[in-house]
């Protein structure tokens, strides 16, 4: 596994060759297209971005199978992770899921009254669903976690209360690919609702990476916190 | 059953083909769209001919592997496959077989065989791959309206463990895993 995965000397470019929806990390960690062939390190140096953390998050994101070990989760510089988990956040839902509700709404108009509005209430109550979630980690995870950060009082809470409150939202999103490629009506153009699936579906998959960096950095990261604190 | 089932018989005797024909020719349920003496050609013949039925004296199969594990009857998953049987044979032998039609058998019997076999097929295709029960169909009214496992239980007399594996039955069938999910899937289908 070690051998496989990014390093402070892969290009930049290499990296995102090796997986295209790693281009969704840059934006969230402030950097630029136009990097040329510079390094990781490098360009991390450059936008002040610890590359210990860019390189953690872009692993985690391409090799299913590598789980940081404790060690380096204490070893790596997290500053940027409640950012970096915010402007993901931000992304779906001031970008994406708007952009997805509107193509859905356009093809639930066509679908007849009926469908378009179980597929439109479908969706609305996805999108609370999920505003709801970020809420929640953003009014009380993350405050926790940096109170920890920081040595402050905090709220009584336990990060293990967290664990497994991500299924639900990737089924719903799962759901509705299934009904718009199984069960919708066969009056909707096919280009209409292949763009929205394969929109849904890189949603789908972008989220399900959010989760594993959640579950596999934040969770133990802020575990070694709550250990540390005792 | 409104259609005439096709037929294809594969027998090395002239005079059992011949016989069975005959019997065949004389029910309007049936007919023999093709007779092969031998194995040699049957998965072209299958290919060409796509009958509903085939008739085929085992002997003529490899009797080495196990019938379900041949390549030329996994790709027509929709064709019942009946054993023309004239002594005592392995049970191994006929295992895989949808029917068995025992020559020593009344001849007014041919036909209840072949159907029986057909059906067995039609039965287990509709019911595992993806059509509702209607018990199903009524707990996922349910789930639709948003009641709870044991409401459900409750309003149609059975326990909360066959809710369950009625959800994950539906679950598998519809591939919709969300209560929410359901219930659009229970409005397209105008099931409410």
């Amino acid at each position: 596994m070690k051998e496989k995965l990014f390093n402070e000397k892969t290009k930049l470019a290499d990296l995102i060759a090796a997986n295209y929806n790693l281009i969704l990390m840059l934006p969230r960690f402030g950097l630029p297209l136009g990097f040329g062939d510079k390094k990781v390190k490098d360009i991390c140096a450059e936008y002040k971005v610890p590359s210990d953390f860019f390189l953690m998050v872009c692993n985690v994101y391409t090799f299913d199978g590598y789980i940081p070990t404790d060690e380096e989760i204490v070893a790596t510089d997290m500053s940027l992770l409640t950012p970096y988990l915010l402007a993901s956040h931000q992304h779906y839902l001031r970008y994406k899921l708007p952009h997805i509700e509107q193509h859905l709404s356009r093809i639930a108009d066509d679908a007849g009254e009926r469908y378009g509005t179980a597929l439109k209430s479908f969706f609305a109550e996805y999108k609370n669903d999920i505003s709801q979630h970020f809420e929640y980690e953003e009014k009380i995870v993350f405050p926790y976690m940096t109170a920890l950060q920081d040595k402050r009082e905090h709220e009584t809470y336990c990060i293990s209360n967290f664990k497994k409150s991500h299924s639900n939202i990737e089924d719903k999103l799962d759901d509705l690919t299934k009904i718009i490629f199984k069960y919708l009506p066969g009056n909707i153009l096919p280009e209409e609702s292949i763009d929205l699936i394969f929109d849904i579906i890189q949603l789908l998959s972008d989220l399900t990476k959010h989760s594993a960096i959640e579950e596999k950095i934040l969770v133990p990261y802020v575990t070694s916190l709550e250990r540390e604190a005792l | 059953m409104t259609r005439i089932l096709r037929i294809l018989l594969v027998e090395p005797s002239p005079i059992i083909t011949e016989g069975i024909s005959c019997l065949l020719q004389k029910s309007n349920l049936f007919e023999v769209c093709s007779t092969l003496s031998d194995a040699d050609t049957l998965e072209e013949r299958l290919t060409i001919s796509k009958p509903d039925i085939l008739l085929i004296n085992p002997m003529l199969l490899p009797h080495t592997r196990p019938l379900v594990s041949l390549k030329v009857f996994r790709d027509f998953p929709k064709m019942a496959i009946v054993a023309i049987v004239y002594q005592y044979l392995e049970p191994a032998l006929l295992h895989g077989f949808h029917g068995i039609l025992d020559i020593n058998e009344s001849s007014n019997k041919i036909s209840s065989i072949l159907k029986a076999a057909y059906s067995s097929l039609e039965d287990k295709d509709d019911t595992e791959e993806y059509s509702l029960s209607s018990r199903e169909t009524d707990v996922l009214i349910f789930i639709a309206r948003g009641m709870t496992n044991k409401d459900i239980a409750d309003e149609l007399n059975i326990s909360q463990h066959t809710v369950m594996s009625h959800r994950k039955n539906i679950t598998k069938k519809t591939g919709i895993k969300s209560a929410a999910g359901l219930a659009v899937y229970t409005m397209l289908h105008n099931l409410i």
